[in-house]
C-alpha cells in the first residue's frame, strides 16, 4: 500500500536561483550559496525546507572546508535543519538532486533545498589542476600526471582516429555553446565565436584546444523542491515536475572502461530515466548535457541514443543541437560558455531546464519546450545522473 | 609523506603484477581481487610481460602540482598484450613521433619527486620498442 502511494507521490520544483559564473574575488562560497538560495526561496517564501543538500566537490581541497551542509545551512538562516554535502565529482549536483528526490519520495520529508556551490578561484594554476585530478584514479592515473583535461584528450584523439572524423569535427559544440552564452546574462563568456577562432585556438592538451575545454570558475545554483501536497495555495510561478531521476556508475579510471568511447553509466541512467518517465528520445525537447570538454558532449549524445556510435559530432556539425534544432543542447551556453562550476554544474543544468519549461528563457528560449532532460557526469562518466522534467498542472 | 600509499603499490609500479581470474581466465590490471568481467574472486597473481601498443596519447603542457618539473610530458593509454589497458607516461621518445598502434614496452623511471628532502617515486613508463634491423 505505502509503496503504491510513494510511487505516485509527485515531486515539484517550487523555486530556482543562480548566480553569475565567473571569478568572484569578492565573494566566498557562503555568499555565493546565499545568493542562489535567496533567489530560489523568494519564489516560494511560505515554504521552509525540512532538509538541505549541498553539491560540492572542491571545497575540501581548495578551501580547506568540509561539512558544507552544516556550514551553509547556518549561514543562510536554516540552523538546525538536516543537512549534508553530496559529492560525486562533476555529477555532485545531479546526485544531490537525486537524494532530494529520494527523500521526498520516501514520505519522511515534505520539502528540500538543494544548492550546488563551488569556489575555485582562491587558488590558481597547478593547485587547481591537482585538486581536479583527485576525481581521476589517484593510484593509477593521477600519479602518472593525468588530469581530467588529459583524460578528455585521450578520449578525443581515439574518437577522431576510430571514426575517421576530421580534426575540427567537434567545433560545432563550442560554436553552439558560445552562441547561446552570448544572450545569457549569467554566462562567463557572452560572445559568439567564429569557426576560424576555433581552428586557430592554441592547444591545451592535444587534440583538446582552448575552445574544447570549459573554464572552471565560481558559482552557485539552488532549487527548492516539495511534494505536491506542499505547494502553497497562492504559488504564482509555473510549476515543473521531476518526471524521472536516475543515477548509475562505472569505473573511475579511463583504462578500466571496457570501451572508453561508450559512457556506460550514461547509457544506463538514461535508460532508467526513460523507463521511469514512460518517455522516449523523441519526447525530449532539450537536453542539458555534460560539456566540460566538447568530446564529452559528443559521447553524451551517443550514450543517450540521439546519435549512433561515432556519429555524435555530426549533430553539432549539422546544427541539430542549436536552439531551433532537432535536439537543442547547452541552451544557456553549457559549461563551455556559461562556465563550469564543478559540483554545482548539475544543479545549474536543472535550473536552466526549469527556465526553459517555464518559458522564461528569454532569447535562449526553445520554442514550445515541454519536456527537458539534464545529465551531469563525474569525471569521464564514472558517475552519471539523469533527470527528466516536465510541465506540471495542479488540479 | 604518503609513504605507505606508494609502498603498497610497489609490485604494480615496479613490475606490473596483476591478477588472473581462475574462472574466466581474464587478465586483470590493476589488481582488484574481484574479476570485473565475471564477478568471481580473482586473487591469483599474474605477471604481465610489459609489452603493448598505444591506444591513445596526448601531451600535457599544464601539469598539476607535483608534476611541473616533468612538463611537457606525453601520456598514453597502452593496451597490454594480455588485454588490459594501462595509463602511463611515454619516455625515451627523443624526436620520434607518437602514433596510435605504436608498439611500446614498460621501463622503470622516476614518476615524481616531492622536494629536496621528500620521496622519489618510481614506477612504470613506456618507451617505443626498437625495430629489429
Amino acid at each position: 500500500m505505502s509503496k503504491k502511494m510513494n510511487s505516485t507521490r509527485e515531486i515539484i520544483i517550487l523555486g530556482v536561483g543562480m548566480t553569475p559564473l565567473g571569478e568572484h574575488w569578492d565573494l566566498s562560497i557562503r555568499e555565493l550559496a546565499l545568493e542562489a538560495i535567496s533567489a530560489a526561496r523568494a519564489e516560494a517564501p511560505q515554504v521552509r525546507p525540512e532538509a538541505f543538500y549541498v553539491a560540492n566537490m572542491l571545497a575540501p581541497a581548495l578551501s580547506r572546508q568540509s561539512q558544507l551542509g552544516a556550514l551553509l545551512a547556518d549561514f543562510v538562516g536554516l540552523r538546525g535543519i538536516e543537512a549534508m554535502t553530496v559529492e560525486a565529482a562533476g555529477a555532485s549536483g545531479g546526485a544531490a538532486l537525486r537524494q532530494a528526490y529520494l527523500a521526498l519520495k520516501s514520505g519522511m520529508i515534505q520539502s528540500v533545498l538543494v544548492v550546488g556551490a563551488e569556489k575555485v578561484t582562491d587558488r590558481v594554476g597547478s593547485e587547481v589542476d591537482a585538486a581536479l585530478a583527485t576525481m581521476t584514479d589517484t593510484d593509477y592515473e593521477a600519479i602518472q600526471g593525468i588530469t581530467p583535461t588529459a583524460q578528455a584528450a585521450l578520449l578525443m584523439r581515439r574518437y577522431l582516429h576510430e571514426y575517421h572524423a576530421p580534426q575540427d569535427a567537434l567545433a560545432g559544440f563550442s560554436l553552439n555553446a558560445h552562441a547561446n552564452g552570448a544572450s545569457n546574462p549569467l554566462a562567463m563568456f557572452q560572445k559568439a565565436i567564429r569557426p576560424e577562432q576555433y581552428s586557430k585556438a592554441p592547444m591545451v592538451s592535444d587534440p583538446i584546444n582552448m575552445f574544447d575545454a570549459s573554464p572552471i570558475v565560481d558559482g552557485a545554483a539552488a532549487i527548492l523542491l516539495a511534494c505536491r501536497d506542499t505547494i502553497p495555495a497562492n504559488h504564482d510561478h509555473p510549476l515543473v515536475k521531476i518526471a524521472a531521476s536516475a543515477m548509475s556508475s562505472t569505473a573511475v579510471a579511463l583504462h578500466d572502461q571496457p570501451d572508453p568511447l561508450v559512457i556506460s553509466s550514461a547509457v544506463s541512467s538514461v535508460q532508467k530515466a526513460f523507463e521511469q518517465a514512460k518517455l522516449s528520445l523523441e519526447d525530449i525537447d532539450l537536453f542539458e548535457l555534460h560539456d566540460s570538454f566538447s568530446i564529452m558532449a559528443a559521447l553524451s549524445l551517443e550514450a543517450a541514443g540521439f546519435a549512433s556510435k561515432g556519429e555524435g559530432w555530426k549533430l553539432a556539425a549539422d546544427g541539430a543541437i542549436a536552439l531551433d534544432g532537432k535536439i537543442p543542447i547547452c541552451t544557456f551556453g553549457g559549461s563551455k560558455a556559461r562556465g563550469e562550476a564543478g559540483g554545482a554544474t548539475g544543479v545549474m543544468q536543472v535550473v536552466e531546464v526549469v527556465r526553459q519549461l517555464q518559458a522564461l528563457a528569454g532569447k535562449n528560449q526553445v520554442s514550445n519546450a515541454k519536456i527537458g532532460m539534464a545529465q551531469c557526469l563525474g569525471g569521464i562518466g564514472a558517475t552519471a545522473v539523469t533527470h527528466i522534467l516536465t510541465h506540471f498542472k495542479d488540479h | 609523506m604518503e609513504l605507505s600509499q606508494h609502498w603498497r603499490l610497489k609490485q604494480q609500479r615496479y613490475s606490473l603484477v596483476g591478477e588472473i581470474c581462475p574462472y574466466c581466465e581474464g587478465k586483470i590490471f590493476p589488481p582488484r581481487d574481484i574479476c570485473p568481467d565475471c564477478g568471481n574472486e580473482a586473487k591469483t597473481t599474474f605477471q604481465f610481460n610489459g609489452k603493448g601498443e598505444i591506444y591513445s596519447f596526448t601531451t600535457v603542457r599544464q601539469a598539476p602540482a607535483g608534476h611541473e618539473e616533468n612538463a611537457p610530458y606525453t601520456l598514453a593509454l597502452v593496451r597490454l598484450e594480455e588485454g588490459p589497458m594501462v595509463a602511463a607516461q611515454l619516455t625515451d621518445l627523443d624526436d620520434q613521433a607518437v602514433e596510435i598502434g605504436m608498439p611500446v614496452e614498460m621501463v622503470t623511471r622516476k614518476l615524481r619527486s616531492e622536494g629536496e628532502r621528500g620521496l622519489l617515486i618510481y614506477g612504470y613508463k613506456f618507451r617505443p620498442i626498437l625495430k629489429a634491423a
